[in-house]
C-alpha cells in the first residue's frame, strides 16, 4: 500500500502531490527562494547607494556613478565581513 | 488580475496536484510583489531627489525629472545586480 503524501494545501479536499513530485516542487521553490533573496538584497543596496553615488538624475548613469554603485556593494560585502570576522574573535575572547 | 492569483493550484479537485503549474502562479506572485516593492522605493528616492519644496501640483520640471529619476533608478537597479551577482560568484569561487 502506497504511503500517504502529505497534503500540498492543509484543508483542501482530494488534490495531494505524489512523493517525487513533493521533492520536486520543494527544490523549485528553493530555488526561487534564493532568487528572491538575491532580489531583496539589491533592493537594500539600492536604499544605501543611490543616496550615496546619485546626485541629480540624469539623462544617463556617468562612469563615475556606475563605479560608485558597484565599488558601493563590493565595500557593503567587505563591511560584512569583516564584521563577521571581528565579531567572531570577540566572542572568542569571551566578550572583553 | 483576479484569476491568476487565486488559489486553485493547478489541481482539479480531487486530481493529482502539478508542480509545474503551481510553480508558475508562485512566481507571479513573487514578480508581484517585487514589481511592488521596487514602485514604493522608486517613489520615495525620486521624490526627495526631485520635488524640493512642494508646491499645489508637480510643475514641468519636476515631472521631467521624475521621468528621468525613473529610468537611472532601473539603470542603477540593473548596475548594482551586476555587481552583486560578480561578487557573489567571486566568493563562491574562493571557497
Amino acid at each position: 500500500r502506497r504511503k500517504e503524501s502529505k497534503r500540498a494545501c492543509p484543508g483542501r479536499k482530494g488534490a495531494e502531490l505524489g512523493e517525487a513530485d513533493e521533492a520536486e516542487l520543494q527544490r523549485l521553490v528553493a530555488a526561487e527562494q534564493q532568487k528572491a533573496q538575491f532580489t531583496a538584497q539589491v533592493h537594500h543596496f539600492m536604499e544605501l547607494c543611490w543616496d550615496k553615488c546619485v546626485a541629480k538624475p540624469g539623462n544617463r548613469l556617468d562612469s563615475q556613478t556606475e563605479n560608485c554603485l558597484s565599488s558601493c556593494v563590493d565595500r557593503f560585502v567587505d563591511t560584512a565581513l569583516a564584521i563577521t570576522s571581528r565579531f567572531a574573535q570577540v566572542v572568542q575572547k569571551g566578550g572583553q | 488580475m483576479e484569476s491568476g492569483f487565486g488559489s486553485d493550484f493547478g489541481g482539479s479537485g480531487g486530481g493529482k496536484l502539478d508542480p509545474g503549474l503551481i510553480m508558475e502562479q508562485v512566481k507571479v506572485q513573487i514578480a508581484v510583489a517585487n514589481a511592488q516593492e521596487l514602485l514604493q522605493r522608486m517613489t520615495d528616492k525620486c521624490f526627495r531627489k526631485c520635488i524640493g519644496k512642494p508646491g499645489g501640483s508637480l510643475d514641468n520640471s519636476e515631472q521631467k525629472c521624475i521621468a528621468m529619476c525613473m529610468d537611472r533608478y532601473m539603470d542603477a537597479w540593473n548596475t548594482v545586480s551586476r555587481a552583486y551577482n560578480s561578487r557573489l560568484q567571486r566568493e563562491r569561487a574562493n571557497m
